[in-house]
């Protein structure tokens, strides 16, 4: 790995009631790269993406073992305020989920939550969120408008504009292009290029075309446990367990 | 993507594969492929769609029909002396003023109090009331509350009042049997309409670190208002009309000021005193008073929907700008 890991996942079991989702999953996650979670479905990555803002917290029965520091805190240590953390781990949802509220309301949600109400500097974090997400110039016209009329590929950079605008370090992104036609979604996959110089990006992606497009290092997930931790280019043309090359070579999922 | 191993069905059934065999393929010459379907799934849907359109037109113009013969008479002889006049006995030309005032005054009472705590009820059941048969039991309740017919509530409202409390009839006593009324209503309207709000924008919400309390705050209850404003509506409007409730609770008289503000003063309203001329009363002009006075509450139902909505459509308004 050519950066240092921010993120370290250490012997993390996960369990929904009597079913276990994460078996013993250790990762370290890079800084300021895009790391992929691949593998079929059920597989436990979009799990493992939710234990890393907690937002499996809010499951009935959900119970982790193991820990997961974050720049060297353990955030499910008892002193951690999840509220913090979320803010920190910004999250990118799979359906685009814009409020319905107008496109600088959605931007300024998060902001606002965390007691920023002063018009100049609101202006100035939704024009730069909007920036970063490449939606400004679409958008700057008419910032009044709903959300909800925005494209869906317009629409998920929104969302992106609404995580980045509280600041976070970590950028998750669930299945973040699946709901999306190709075109929105080759806009994504360049967003995300550009963001990776200033967050840490981990991506679930059912599309292998798409990890290998963007990712610098992926992790191939098969029934909850980790099989396969490289770089990307090693591990989609030099896999070392047969299973990920079954994976990668269609042959199942 | 090389790898798409897509076997694709052909757009044309393939010869002779039966089921298809009565439609010719598309490219044959000389007529009309996609003409319409003359099977009894055509023939069906269309009479479906001529008895849907009767219905509604009928249903419309029964309303409207319903509308015009209520306010034929009494809406072209209404004037501002019948709405702030004084209630006549025995004379002609009484008004119905304190009862138009004492409609205003309790359903305003009854909604300040029932509105914060149905709320508050619907909003624990939607978001914190654990999933167990206790609450299912009271989920139950609370339901079976909405249909209890209001002469019961009516009943409830004068033992506690004059019974135990004795107070007599009272605006006060009305005002608050009437919240008992509205409760379940706005509880019931409450949890559901903040059930029905997408998972996915609490969900962003919470990864956005928001609290439980500024989710249900700034996206749940704005989302769920357009719901809860409905709900809101038809309780305030059946509150409007109610009679039985306030006939046992705070009476058929009123204290014979017009604007009296005191909460222990009998509390007759508009649609009680309609009950009361048209079966009680011995003035000549009845069935006049009678005509206007639902003029009067028909208007001010249809007035009270439209400024519950009004914010509404004005901030939809401003979102499509």
């Amino acid at each position: 790995m050519q950066a240092t890991a921010l993120i370290e996942i250490n012997k993390l079991n996960l369990f929904y009631g009597a079913f276990q989702a994460l078996k013993h999953v250790s990762l370290e996650i890079p800084q300021r790269a895009i790391t992929a979670f691949i593998g079929p479905s059920g597989c436990g990555k979009s799990t493992l993406l939710r234990t890393l803002n907690r937002m499996n917290d809010m499951i009935p029965g959900a119970r982790v073992e193991g820990s997961i520091e974050i720049g060297g805190t353990d955030i499910y240590a008892g002193d951690v305020h999840v509220e913090t953390l979320r803010k920190k781990v910004g999250m990118v949802f799979q359906q685009p989920n814009p409020f319905p509220k107008s496109i600088y309301d959605n931007v300024a949600y998060g902001p606002r939550l965390h007691g920023i109400t002063k018009k100049r500097e609101l202006d100035e974090i939704v024009e730069n969120s909007l920036r970063s997400a490449a939606l400004w110039n679409e958008v700057k016209d008419h910032l009044k408008r709903s959300a909800l009329s925005l494209s869906g590929g317009q629409q998920q950079r929104l969302c992106i504009a609404r995580a980045l605008a509280v600041g976070p370090d970590v950028l998750l992104m669930d299945e973040a292009t699946s709901a999306l036609d190709p075109i929105s979604t080759i806009k994504i996959e360049e967003l995300a290029q550009e963001l990776k110089d200033r967050y840490t990006i981990v991506m679930v992606t059912h599309n292998m075309h798409q990890a290998a497009r963007v990712s610098h290092q992926t992790v191939f997930f098969l029934n909850g446990e980790v099989v396969e931790y490289s770089a990307t280019e090693k591990l989609f043309s030099d896999p070392s367990d047969q299973r990920t090359e079954d994976y990668i070579s269609g042959r199942f999922g | 993507m090389s790898d798409s191993s897509d076997k694709g069905s052909p757009l044309t059934p393939a010869p002779g594969s039966g089921s298809g065999a009565r439609s010719s393929p598309v490219t044959a010459r000389g007529r009309n492929a996609f003409a319409r379907t003359t099977g009894a799934a055509a023939r069906n849907d269309r009479l479906f769609n001529v008895f849907v359109w009767a219905v509604g037109i009928i249903v419309i113009l029964f309303i409207l029909g319903l509308l015009f013969m209520l306010l034929r008479k009494g809406l072209p002889q209404l004037s501002w002396d019948f709405l702030v006049g004084l209630p006549s006995e025995i004379e002609e030309g009484g008004g119905i003023g304190p009862a138009l005032f004492n409609s205003f005054y309790i359903l305003f009472l009854s909604l300040a109090i029932s509105i914060p705590l149905g709320m508050a009820a619907g909003i624990y059941l939607a978001e914190f009331a654990p999933d167990n048969r206790f609450i299912g039991f009271i989920r139950i309740c609370v339901e079976g509350l909405s249909s209890v017919p209001s002469i019961i509530f009516g009943l409830f409202g004068i033992s506690l009042f004059v019974d135990i409390f004795h107070l007599d009839l009272t605006i006060l006593g009305g005002a608050v049997s009437l919240a008992f009324l509205n409760l379940p209503m706005l509880t019931r309207v409450t949890e559901e309409s903040l059930r029905s709000v997408p998972t996915e924008l609490k969900s962003a919400s919470f990864a956005l670190g928001s609290t439980h309390l500024q989710t249900i705050r700034t996206v749940l209850i704005p989302v769920a208002m357009n719901g809860i404003v409905t709900g809101i509506c038809l309780t305030a409007g059946r509150a409007f009309g109610e009679s039985a409730v306030i006939i046992l609770t705070a009476g058929v008289t009123t204290s014979g000021e017009l604007w009296d503000f005191n909460l222990l003063s009998p509390g007759e309203t508009l649609a009680v005193h309609l009950w009361y001329v048209q079966s009680e009363a011995i003035v000549p002009d009845a069935g006049d008073i009678a005509q206007k006075a639902t003029a009067v509450l028909i208007m001010i139902v249809l007035a009270i929907n439209l400024v519950f909505r009004l914010p509404l459509w004005m901030k939809a308004r401003k979102l499509k700008g």
